[in-house]
């Protein structure tokens, strides 16, 4: 079944070459002249910061845009793709960022829709079964996606990829959404696949991954490809100064920051989700002082929405003493009254939870402060106030934008985010709530968003950060706890979180148990 | 007894149209499409499926006149929200709008006319069986075509891999589409295929039902028939149920008027609309957990190219 044999060939011609391709969308170009060769039995990387063209490159290859100019070679020779179904007949596998499948429909079902369909349903779930033993990556063939776990649903994406034997496979940041430990399974795998024949093309923003998984890197930079490397002699801030086109401003700490009263204290919060697809809140307690970050690890979907919106009001909890804020029981209390005790929120979201998209940015500041400031006299709005809000924002944070006061959806992630986050902090709040703070953004501005947070903490405000990034968390956090299945665990100092403790955090076992088990042992 | 098997003969009459039109909007929902327009396509085939078969004398002309000007109709409301993505409410109502007044032009030379209604199935012996031969098998055509439709459906949508990629452009437009699939292609069939439905469902009033044109003669079985797609969850069986439910409901009204039940006759011509606003109110409380509306429902879809 999975007969790809090693071509003795191969090492002559690459199996896939891109000549000067170029996607141009209007006036912008996605991708200017990009030229790639992929080997087998090789893991290339493929770097870059959001838009600098990754997606559109991948995309490309595999059938599903068609190029505005240049062309690619398989085996030497040229290749025009109709679409995906081309792609994968002669030997191309993706495995999607947002991965592609069906919630409301079955692991065999959704592998079936990725295949050509030429063998019976039966054959196929036999078949799928087969390879998921022999790859170690096991599934239930009858199972409805909306029930799996993150890494359980990329496990599908990998074998549906798996079933086509394909000599060439593309994984679009596949470890972004996956614990340390089912980060090392992944990567298990893929050396499998690579001393099997296969060529890897493999999209990350973990360098220290790619260093350690990859044989070549090229990294792009606004869509142009700056240079093809070898990772493992690199550095990561060589292949990051490569990506980012300059140094990237180092995060300080400052200096020691003093650790007040509590201001933003949760007390035994359990809640039921109000989507049948949402995370039981259960028995969350913490306690955060002025002056101090905490951040809460953990995949995602394990809660913290569900926590976040418990926090800012979005759902009222049952009992007030449930949430306190600067020393109020706010359970019941509404988004605005929260707001007014001197609390800020920043969820996930950027467009639809973040800001109303069609608005524009004066009309955004006035949603979430108008409760606390003067942009409403009797009433009325008053604009000058508004646009001065905006104002401030742009110039604290750097804000870029074609004009004054544009549709938030006009800004790109980084820029927006950027306008959400200090929309915030301006409004000097005593507790701070951010929900991925710079998930999806480019490194400058993540970087600008990091200081901004310690800053604000240094002046005295309580922080809880959210995020999947466990190197931001080590970078800007004083504890870090894990949400697993709607639990919270107990903070750990970040100097002593280790990856491989909160791995274990994060997979749902107890570190206390584990430990028994290393005395025991 | 006479009385029963009366009740029950124009049960499934009336209950007929609901399940044509619902089942063709069924699929439609199942591809992501929310076609609101059903009761103006079904008006556009009820007036066609008569001009058809007065000016040709034949039912199956009739019917075919019914479906064809259905699906012309769909494909307005498909090149709307598909081509050119614009809103699929709006687009909907338009279409019953629409759909309203074509029908009243067309139908303004048939009102008065009348037809041969559709014979009914006759087998010697079966359906001289007292009780029930008439109800199994002493239905008009339709009767059967609609149950054989329902069957077709569920096999089509779990059985098949067509049908299994249309539930899947539903599910996620974006998967869909990055996965190689023709979600607009597939939707617009989806579309017609509703469409189709719903002029069927139309043309068997006047060639069934009451052998005569008036127009507004669908009085809201359009929307009854949207509402049934949300009471049976989508899926195709409980269809059948929800049809029958409401088809009873509205007859029954009818018998107990004429038995002089003390109630208002306003009222209980309400009955079954008041059904259901009833059933959707349930519905929409007791909704859990997995299989409930195709995710992607409604939502406009613009591929990247």
């Amino acid at each position: 079944m999975l007969n790809s044999t090693p071509d003795l060939h191969s090492s002559e011609t690459p199996l896939l070459q891109t000549v000067g391709l170029t996607k141009r969308y209007g006036d912008f170009l996605a991708n200017d002249r990009v030229d790639i060769e992929i080997w087998p039995r090789q893991i290339h990387a493929l770097l870059g910061e959001n838009g600098a063209g990754k997606s559109t490159l991948v995309k490309t290859i595999y059938g599903l845009i068609q190029p505005s100019e240049g062309e690619m070679l398989w085996h030497g020779e040229r290749m025009v793709l109709s679409g995906p179904s081309e792609a994968r007949s002669r030997g191309i596998g993706m495995v999607f960022q947002h991965f592609s499948l069906f919630d409301n429909l079955t692991v065999a079902e959704n592998v079936a829709l990725g295949l050509d369909g030429k063998e019976t349903f039966k054959d196929m779930s036999a078949r799928l079964e087969q390879v998921s033993n022999v790859y170690g990556l096991p599934l239930d063939p009858k199972r409805e996606v909306w029930q799996l776990s993150v890494g359980e649903r990329q496990r599908i994406e990998i074998v549906r990829a798996l079933m086509q034997d394909p000599k060439f496979l593309i994984l679009d940041e596949p470890t972004a959404v996956l614990t340390p430990q089912e980060a090392d399974q992944l990567f298990i795998v893929l050396d499998r696949l690579k001393t099997e024949g296969r060529a890897i093309l493999y999209i990350s923003h973990k360098l220290e991954e790619v260093k350690r998984l990859c044989d070549t890197a090229t990294i792009l930079r606004l869509g142009k490809k700056v240079a093809t490397c070898n990772p493992k002699a690199e550095t990561a801030s060589s292949l990051a100064r490569m990506m980012v086109g300059t140094e990237i401003k180092e995060v300080r700490a400052g200096a020691e920051r003093k650790i007040t009263v509590p201001r933003l204290v949760v007390n035994d919060l359990s809640l039921e989700p109000d989507d049948p697809h949402g995370v039981r809140l259960q028995h969350i307690s913490l306690e955060l002082r002025g002056g101090e970050i905490l951040g809460i690890a953990g995949v995602a979907g394990n809660g913290q929405d569900e926590l976040f919106a418990a926090l800012s009001g979005e759902r009222l909890s049952q009992d007030p003493g449930t949430v306190v804020i600067e020393g109020i029981a706010a359970g019941q209390l509404s988004i605005t009254q929260r707001r007014k005790l001197g609390a800020a929120f920043v969820p996930e979201e950027r467009l639809g939870h973040g800001t109303a998209p069609r608005m524009k940015l004066s009309e955004n500041a006035l949603l979430t402060g108008h409760a606390a400031s003067g942009m409403v006299q009797h009433g009325f709005i008053n604009t000058t106030a508004t646009l001065r809000a905006v104002d401030r924002a742009t110039e604290a944070f750097d804000v870029r934008k074609a004009k004054r006061d544009p549709e938030a959806a006009s800004l790109s992630g980084g820029n927006l985010q950027k306008f959400i986050v200090g929309r915030e902090i301006l409004r000097n709040p005593a507790v701070l709530v951010v929900s991925q703070p710079t998930w999806g953004v480019d490194a400058g501005a993540a970087a600008v968003i990091r200081q901004a947070v310690l800053d604000l903490a240094a002046a005295g405000a309580a922080v809880l950060v959210t995020s999947q990034d466990l190197d931001e968390l080590a970078e800007i956090t004083d504890r870090i706890a894990v949400m697993f299945h709607g639990r919270l665990s107990q903070p750990l100092a970040t100097s002593e979180a280790s990856r491989e403790k909160l791995g274990l955090l994060m997979g749902g076992s107890s570190l206390e148990k584990d430990a028994a088990h290393a005395v025991g042992a | 007894m006479e009385l029963v098997e009366a009740i029950i003969l124009s049960v499934l009459a009336a209950s007929t149209p609901l399940l044509i039109a619902a089942t063709g909007e069924l699929v439609t929902e199942r591809a992501g499409v929310l076609n609101l327009g059903v009761e103006g396509m079904m008006i556009v085939g009820a007036a066609c499926g008569f001009g058809g078969a007065w000016l040709s004398g034949s039912t199956i002309i009739g019917a075919l006149c019914g479906i064809i000007a259905g699906m012309l109709l769909s494909l307005v409301f498909a090149m709307m929200t598909l081509g050119l993505a614009v809103n699929q409410v709006a687009s909907g109502l338009a279409l019953t709008i629409l759909g309203i007044g074509l029908s009243g032009l067309i139908g303004a030379g048939f009102v008065g006319e009348r037809i041969t209604p559709a014979p009914h199935l006759h087998i010697p012996g079966l359906t001289d069986i007292p009780l029930i031969g008439r109800i199994l098998f002493g239905e008009d055509p339709f009767i059967y075509l609609s149950l054989a439709l329902v069957v077709a459906v569920w096999g089509f949508l779990y059985r098949t891999r067509p049908g299994l990629v249309l539930r899947a452009c539903g599910d996620n437009h974006v998967s869909a589409h990055a996965l190689g699939y023709p979600v607009l292609r597939i939707r617009t069939l989806a579309v017609m295929f509703g469409g189709a439905c719903a002029g069927l469902a139309g043309a068997y009033l006047p060639l069934a039902y009451t052998p005569f044109f008036i127009p507004g003669m669908t009085a809201g079985r359009g929307w009854i028939a949207l509402a049934l797609v949300v009471f049976a969850s989508w899926l195709p069986g409980r269809l059948v149920i929800g049809a029958y439910l409401f088809g009873a409901v509205t007859i029954l009204q009818l018998h107990a008027q004429g038995a002089g039940v003390g109630i208002p006759s306003q009222f209980m011509s309400a009955l079954p609309y008041l059904a259901t606003v009833i059933v959707l109110v349930l519905i929409s409380r007791a909704r859990t957990g997995g299989s409930t509306a195709p995710a992607a429902l409604g939502t406009v879809f613009v591929p990247d190219r």
